[in-house]
């Protein structure tokens, strides 16, 4: 039977402030996983603590609303345990980059088969407005009492840093492009990062809707906005890693980590990074636990009638004097 | 006949194999048919500071350290100028003679009280401050000197095996020391040499050169030190008896019970649970393909309970490890297990805090943090075990709390029991049960993970099952997991998960909550490792025809009031044991009894308590001659 779109909504009241940029997210992780025709119980959306993190009550399959910053540990734990899972993991740039920077360097490295996305609003939404890692240094928002003091993150070149093998960005008023971008990263081997520019009409009053659009940069000809936001795979960016040598590593790392610095007048979004030759972190175990993938802890049988299965006889005779 | 009871330490730098050398020993005698009660000490340090190893032996059972030490072995002078007035009268210190000139002075890893300390000591006996002056002392209190030249003994064997290479070798202080000491104790050398070939199992010329240097060495020292009136003579063996490290008990426990995910993140004393585990971790299976416990370092303590909780909710059983800094980082997420009825399982190893503390000592002081932790108020068990056996039938028991009543579930071990060797019973899976308590594997219709029921525990859903999709969060939920702040609705669940307390008091029997060893008017009440030095304490006062009642709680929370009061019901006096500084215990009585502790013996030195302590306390307390609190010292 078909999954509809509408299989994937719940009925939860939405909280949201009008015309929220995270609307847009929900609708494009709905939208991709009607595409993907994924079973609801097969798949999890864990959320972390903000506006953000509701994101997981409003869809309907499996959802996590975790704890501020930590993501990514109960999503990792629920993929590692079953692997079988889709599983999306969702929070907001205040609670993946500053609570859980640690985490999200962490996952990187491992490099498990989840995708991740970021609703990057430049502020803490849910506690009325503080910057977030993600601002500007020197931006005043306008629920700052002053100017921000600290330079930014740049959650890109963070993720590819940390080895990260899918680097994306997205906007959460492209749905299309969002749910598009959603999906690479869903089908992607390992972990895939979307960098989900959302605008905060009621905290953000620098990066508005208008703002990206370009409203404020008018052509002096035309008279037209020119549209900050553009398409890499329209500009004829190959983000994949193609051969497995230091050379073509080298020159796609510091090129998506260039692009990743582009903001001001043009801001790309799409695939910066793609890199399908590091291993999948199911790899790594396969290599020492070679049935992890056919008996992961989750399928394993561990007792018949309440008694264990387990035979530990074999450590016992080592230890038996 | 009479009893063996004899006490060996040995003593040397930290990484110089003092922990192998008491390896050997301890088995060499476990083989022989002896009870072994094993504990190491040491510094947070890698290589250098002073480390050591006490091995009690007995033919009876042992369940703890004395103070007395029968035997020392030493080859570097810090061992001496430490342990020098702990051996007995009679007893022995068997040292490298090549040694006895070294000054306290040069003895550089000596902190500055010890330093001062001893010198006071010295100077009141007239005696230098060099081994020489300590041994001078020793010998005077009538403990015997076997000096042995260890350069010139491998020097012999050197020639004698015509193998120039060991002349120097310090590498091989261990097996000489090792040797020395059951040569001196005249025990049979053959299960000596059986234990060098399984700890060498796998390297058959180092297991052979070890054998020879055993054997000249064993030779060496039963012909030259004939007087020593202590020996370990051939005895019967018990059957089905393990030499095993105190991790092992929760380590085998969690393999036996299906435990198959524990993430983690490095600390004393709990990391070598984990790391056992991950050597371990392809799991044999009755009839099936294997399993494995998939073990995971993290980035900190933060992922390994958040992943834990995340393994959980797939219908894993998930454990994790820790010890006092790293379960208070794992407090908020504690809490969102608790909300969301995750039944997870974390294994803390206490030692001595607040904040890094003494990182390689005992500790019991985290008993109230632990109960308390975490924001709002949420139904979770906190449960010690006693000793290593127990660890590993209650660690069954730690994840059936966990499923049948769903919640968090804190085993509370600590460094005592994690750095002990002991012999003692052969585990046995037969004895485990494994209830998974109202996890689904089918759902029809329609599911709600919080469904108000008449026990207050819903059917639990797993991630992946089939009909059972199902919402979690942090904040107060909807029978569904849906977020929701309706005061109505707050009322029934926190009453739902509170009320989960009372149930567990009413549904777990009553020998899992505290175990009681015999009744009197005189009654010890403990938690944890003090269970060993206070039988063994008991028993010598039973010898003395004094009657003193224990009962060793088990369930620290919630607090089995009904039954600790019934069994506390004809008792005069509580006296509270436990390695704390205040008493929390004894805190707990009172808030649940109205009724507190008479008297406390207490410990907070880092260093486990000896039964001697306690059984000198205890005396002291019957003849009226104690104060309220009693604080035990012994230990270096
Ligand atoms: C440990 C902890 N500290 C602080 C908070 C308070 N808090 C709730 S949401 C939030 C920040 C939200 O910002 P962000 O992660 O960017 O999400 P947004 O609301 O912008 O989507 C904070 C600090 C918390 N919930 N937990
Ligand atoms: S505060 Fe900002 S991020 Fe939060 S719901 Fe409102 S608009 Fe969205
Ligand atoms: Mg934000």
């Amino acid at each position: 039977m078909d999954l509809k779109l509408g299989d994937y909504k719940t009925q939860v009241h939405n909280d949201w402030c009008p015309g929220c940029g995270d609307f847009g997210i929900v609708n494009a992780i709905q939208m991709s996983l009607a595409e993907m025709q994924i079973p609801r119980h097969k798949a999890a959306i864990f959320s972390g603590i903000g506006c953000s993190g509701k994101t997981s009550h409003f869809i309907n399959v499996n959802g996590i609303h975790t704890l501020h910053g930590r993501v990514l540990t109960f999503a990792q734990g629920a993929k590692l345990a079953n692997p079988d899972m889709t599983i999306i993991a969702a929070g907001g740039d205040g609670d993946g980059l500053g609570i859980g920077a640690g985490h999200f360097v962490a996952a990187g490295r491992r490099n498990l088969d989840i995708t991740y996305l970021i609703f990057n609003n430049g502020v803490y939404g849910l506690t009325k407005g503080q910057a977030s890692p993600t601002l500007k240094l020197g931006e005043k928002t306008k629920s700052l009492p002053s100017p921000n003091t600290n330079y930014n993150v740049n959650p890109i070149g963070l993720a590819i840093a940390s080895g990260f093998t899918f680097v994306a960005r997205s906007y959460a008023y492209d749905v299309r492009h969002l749910k598009d971008t959603i999906t690479a990263a869903v089908r992607h081997k390992g972990l895939s990062f979307i960098d989900v520019l959302q605008p905060c009409p009621t905290y953000n009053d620098i990066n508005t809707r208008d703002w990206y659009s370009g409203m404020d940069q008018a052509d002096e000809i035309t008279k037209m906005a020119k549209p900050r936001i553009y398409k890499l795979e329209e500009s004829g960016y190959d983000p994949l890693v193609h051969y497995d040598t230091e050379t073509e590593l080298n020159e796609k790392l510091t090129q998506a980590l260039i692009k990743s610095l582009e903001w001001d007048t043009k801001i790309p979004i799409g695939v910066f990074y793609k890199n399908e030759i590091i291993s999948q972190y199911d790899r790594r175990l396969t290599d020492k636990i070679p049935n992890y993938l056919e008996n992961p802890p989750a399928s394993q049988i561990i007792s018949t009638n309440g008694k264990s299965v387990t035979d530990i006889s074999r450590i016992l005779d080592s230890l038996s004097v | 006949m009479t009893l063996t009871d004899v006490s060996w330490l040995i003593g040397g730098p930290q990484g110089s194999g003092v922990e192998s050398a008491a390896n050997i020993f301890s088995r060499a005698c476990a083989a022989m048919g002896y009870q072994i009660f094993g504990k190491r000490e040491f510094h947070s340090n890698i290589k250098g500071d002073h480390s050591y190893f006490t091995v009690r032996v007995s033919d009876q059972i042992i369940r703890s350290n004395v103070n007395d030490v029968t035997i020392m072995m030493a080859f570097d002078a810090e061992t001496i100028f430490r342990h020098y007035d702990e051996v007995i009268k009679n007893g022995a210190i068997v040292y490298d003679s090549d040694i006895s000139e070294t000054t306290l002075n040069e003895t550089h890893t000596i902190d500055n009280q010890y330093r001062t300390r001893l010198l006071a000591r010295l100077s009141l006996k007239k005696k230098p401050a060099t081994i020489q002056g300590v041994l001078d002392i020793a010998k005077e209190n009538g403990v015997k000197l076997y000096p042995i030249s260890f350069k010139t003994v491998l020097s012999s064997l050197a020639d004698e095996i015509n193998n120039p290479k060991i002349k120097g070798m310090v590498r091989m202080y261990n097996v000489l020391g090792v040797s020395f000491s059951l040569g001196v104790l005249k025990m049979p050398p053959k299960t000596l040499l059986d234990s060098i070939d399984v700890i060498f199992s796998k390297k058959q010329a180092v297991a052979d050169l070890n054998k020879k240097t055993a054997t000249f060495a064993y030779n060496y020292a039963a012909a030259k030190f004939v007087d020593f009136e202590y020996t370990l003579k051939p005895t019967t063996k018990k059957q089905n008896t393990i030499m095993v490290q105190g991790y092992h008990g929760t380590a085998l426990g969690k393999m036996a019970c299906g435990c198959r995910f524990q993430p983690y993140y490095p600390i004393t004393p709990a990391s070598d649970e984990s790391v056992f585990l991950e050597s371990n971790e392809l799991v044999d299976v009755i009839d099936n393909r294997p399993g494995s416990t998939l073990v995971v370092q993290t980035e900190d303590e933060i992922a390994a309970i958040g992943m834990t909780i995340g393994g959980a909710l797939t219908g894993t059983r998930s454990a994790t490890c820790t010890s006092g800094p790293g379960f208070s980082l794992m407090a908020e997420a504690l809490g969102w297990a608790g909300i969301n009825e995750v039944p997870i399982v974390i294994t803390t190893y206490q030692r001595s805090g607040p904040s890094t503390g003494l990182p390689t000592r005992h500790g019991q002081d985290d008993l109230l943090s632990t109960i308390h932790a975490g924001h709002g108020e949420f139904p979770r068990i906190v449960y010690a075990s006693g000793d290593v056996e127990e660890s590993f039938y209650d660690t069954g028991r730690c994840f059936n709390y966990a499923d049948v009543y769903q919640l968090p579930v804190i085993h509370m071990m600590d460094k005592f029991i994690g750095s002990s060797v002991v012999t003692c019973n052969k585990f046995d899976t037969e004895k485990i049960t494994i209830n998974r308590g109202k996890l689904l594997d089918k759902v029809d219709g329609n599911y709600q993970r919080f469904a108000l029921t008449p026990d207050n525990i819903s059917p639990r859903s797993k991630l992946g099952l089939e009909n059972g999709v199902f919402w979690n969060t942090g904040d107060e939920s909807d029978e569904s997991g849906h977020i929701t702040e309706d005061p109505e609705l707050r009322i029934k669940m926190m009453d739902k998960r509170l009320g989960k307390l009372l149930h567990i008091l009413k549904t777990i029997p009553d020998d899992e909550q505290a175990i009681s060893y015999g009744k009197a008017e005189i009654c010890v009440i403990s938690w944890g490792s003090p269970k060993g030095p206070i039988l063994d304490a008991l028993q010598m006062l039973r010898k003395e025809n004094v009657d003193i009642g224990f009962i060793q709680i088990k369930l620290l929370h919630p607090f089995p009031k009904d039954y600790v009061e019934f069994l506390l019901k004809d008792v005069k006096t509580i006296i509270d044991i436990e390695a704390n500084h205040t008493g929390q215990l004894g805190e707990l009585l009172k808030q649940n009894l109205e009724r507190g502790p008479d008297f406390y013996i207490i410990k907070y030195t880092g260093r486990s308590m000896t039964s001697t302590e306690i059984y000198d306390s205890l005396k002291n307390i019957i003849q009226n001659k104690a104060q309220k609190r009693q604080v035990l010292t012994h230990g270096s």
